[in-house]
């Protein structure tokens, strides 16, 4: 649906994006992760065709966005970081505005207008003026001006930032349930999102793509190690020694914890030694209270990839 | 078109739920009105004081006495306001960003220009209309020709259609939407005091050259009721290079 290839962008002698190659499928969700200044505006900016690219090509559903800006417009619902409203105006009168200016037919227009208010949870709201609304309902408003011509493809800049925790989980799931009709990317630097949303994530630092691939094939392909965690209530002064004591076990960390005492233990890669622990464990009778493998959370990832910038880990 | 349209539209809701367009007409109307007022009083005494030197009622030009100097009062209040009237039309939409929707929708370029002039335009054009009394009010209780003041208000209506297309063109330059009407203003007074050098200069053959290039000049004939396609083309060709300018420093941005 989206094909990506080699875009750079340079502001002056600042290289903003650099190299950037992807492909997006029909009907996925594909994140953009990176800090402040990794790229991903200035990604999604090209795309949208609000400006252009110093190199590269991209196509969307066939139309190439250089050659064909206009193809390419009326098939991408775009939200930009700031969304773009005009607080004078109603919800309603804005996304009249908007439906004609997205290129719908007259005949079509109160149908359209009608299901981005449904979509978007703002049919309450329809009659008020936006400069009034709250945080979370402009930023709906946003989103129903992305959605409103039902285009296939989807580009939303951070949906979810400044919205407070429950909205954001609105927000997520409206995002969620526009999978599989359309092709999405989004940003974002909230973590969780893109394992909570997303099939696929795309890693960007300082202009590079530095990692693509599902949130899960990240995280394992980055653990160095077999981690297990443990909680026991009663560990006796000689419980260390009898984890380290188990074949396959590196080294055991120790630590207090306020329902008891948790150990860390490292076993040697691809051993799933949990079966052996809670054993030893029961028959000692330690008291257990918890066990589990520790997987390497995005956030580990995220931070592991940018910090040492690894370029070899690029799938 | 039919985007064009849409802009346009939106620009006029944004005029009219805002104080700004009804601020910059009424105050249109209300100096032009005791302008007229006092060049109708001014008039007046004059002819009485010839009719008691004559012994009788004289003939009296009303075109040329209150018409003439009404159309060039116009056109100095047009050059102060018109620039409120454009300053926000480009420039809050860079402020608040929301050109960014526009430049990702499928409008052309030159679509969201036509749309904002176009907006501007007929906002004058009304405002405009409310100085219909002012003919109406001397062709009742005078005679008057009225081709001239026609010719006349078609002078002073490209006159503010340049004025417009300057001031959106300046509105592009920048966000700030007061730096907008003081570059807009700033721009229309230069094109204004080129006549003035040229005055100053009408022995060296530089000055005819300047004298074309003013736009007084232009609109003096129109005033003066006289239609000639060489003033016509001026001030078409000025609208079409202000709006040209537009294109190219919104496109400019975009690649910067
Ligand atoms: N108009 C501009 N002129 C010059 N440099 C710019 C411009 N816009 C962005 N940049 C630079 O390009 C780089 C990438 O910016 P971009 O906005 O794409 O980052 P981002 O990933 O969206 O960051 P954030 O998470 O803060 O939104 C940054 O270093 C930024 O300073
Ligand atoms: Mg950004």
């Amino acid at each position: 649906m989206i094909q990506v290839q080699n875009l750079t962008k340079r502001y002056g002698d600042h290289t903003a994006i650099e190299d950037v190659t992807f492909n997006v499928e029909k009907g996925e969700v594909l994140a953009f992760l990176g800090p402040n200044g990794a790229g991903k505006t200035t990604t999604m900016r090209i795309l949208t065709g609000f400006m252009p690219a110093t190199s590269g090509t991209a196509t969307i559903a066939g139309h190439d966005i250089f050659d064909e800006p206009y193809e390419v417009k009326k098939r991408i619902g775009y939200l930009p970081e700031s969304p773009p409203l005009y607080t004078e105006m109603t919800v309603t009168e804005y996304l009249r505005f908007i439906a004609k200016i997205k290129g719908i037919e007259r005949k079509q227009r109160a149908q359209a207008l009608t299901r981005a208010l449904e979509r978007c949870v703002l049919t309450e709201v329809r009659g008020r003026l936006i400069g009034n609304l709250s945080r979370g309902y402009r930023q709906r408003v946003g989103l129903a001006q992305a959605l409103i011509h039902d285009p296939e493809v989807l580009i939303l800049d951070e949906p979810t930032t400044g919205l407070d925790p429950k909205q954001i989980i609105e927000m997520r799931q409206v995002i969620k349930e526009l999978a599989g009709r359309h092709t999405v990317i989004l940003s974002t630097h909230i973590l969780p999102e893109a394992t909570a949303v997303c099939q696929r994530v795309i890693i960007i630092h300082e202009g590079r793509i530095v990692a693509v691939d599902t949130p899960d094939q990240l995280s394992a392909q980055l653990r160095q190690s077999e981690k297990i965690h443990l909680t026991l209530k009663t560990p006796q002064p000689e419980t260390a020694d009898v984890l380290k004591a188990v074949p396959g076990v590196l080294s055991v960390f120790h630590e207090p914890s306020s329902d008891g005492q948790v150990f860390i233990v490292e076993c040697e890669l691809g051993r799933d030694l949990r079966t052996e622990l809670a054993s030893q464990a029961v028959h000692h009778r330690w008291g257990l209270l918890e066990l589990r493998a520790v997987t390497l959370s995005l956030e580990d990832v995220f931070l592991k990839l940018t910090q040492e910038e690894a370029p070899e880990i690029t799938a | 078109m039919r985007s064009a349209f849409a802009i346009m539209e939106k620009e006029l809701r944004v005029y009219f739920t805002s104080p700004i367009a009804y601020v910059v007409t009424a105050v249109f109307v209300l100096i032009t009105g005791y302008l007229f007022y006092s060049i109708v009083l001014f008039a007046s005494s004059q002819s009485l004081q010839m009719m008691r030197v004559q012994g009788a009622l004289p003939q009296i030009n009303l075109n040329d006495l209150i018409f003439r100097p009404t159309f060039h009062n116009m056109a100095v209040i047009l050059m102060l306001t018109l620039p409120l009237l454009t300053m926000r039309l480009l420039a809050e939409e860079k402020k608040i960003k929301t050109i960014e929707l526009l430049l990702t929708s499928p409008v052309s370029l030159i679509a969201i220009i036509m749309g904002k002039y176009l907006a501007a335009m007929a906002v004058f054009t009304i405002m405009l209309l409310f100085t219909a009394y002012m003919p109406l009010l001397m062709g009742t209780y005078g005679s008057i020709q009225w081709m001239p003041i026609l010719t006349g208000y078609f002078g002073v209506w490209l006159l503010g259609g340049v004025f417009i297309a300057v001031g959106l063109f300046a509105s592009a330059l920048t966000e700030n939407q007061i730096i907008a009407s003081f570059v807009g203003f700033g721009i229309v007074l230069i094109l204004w005091l080129i006549g003035w050098i040229a005055q100053g200069m009408s022995d060296s053959p530089l000055g005819p050259m300047l004298a074309y290039l003013s736009i007084g000049e232009h609109t003096e004939n129109f005033i003066k009721g006289l239609t000639d396609t060489q003033d016509l083309v001026y001030q078409a060709s000025l609208i079409v290079v202000g709006l040209f300018l537009t294109h190219r420093v919104l496109e400019s941005q975009r690649w910067k």
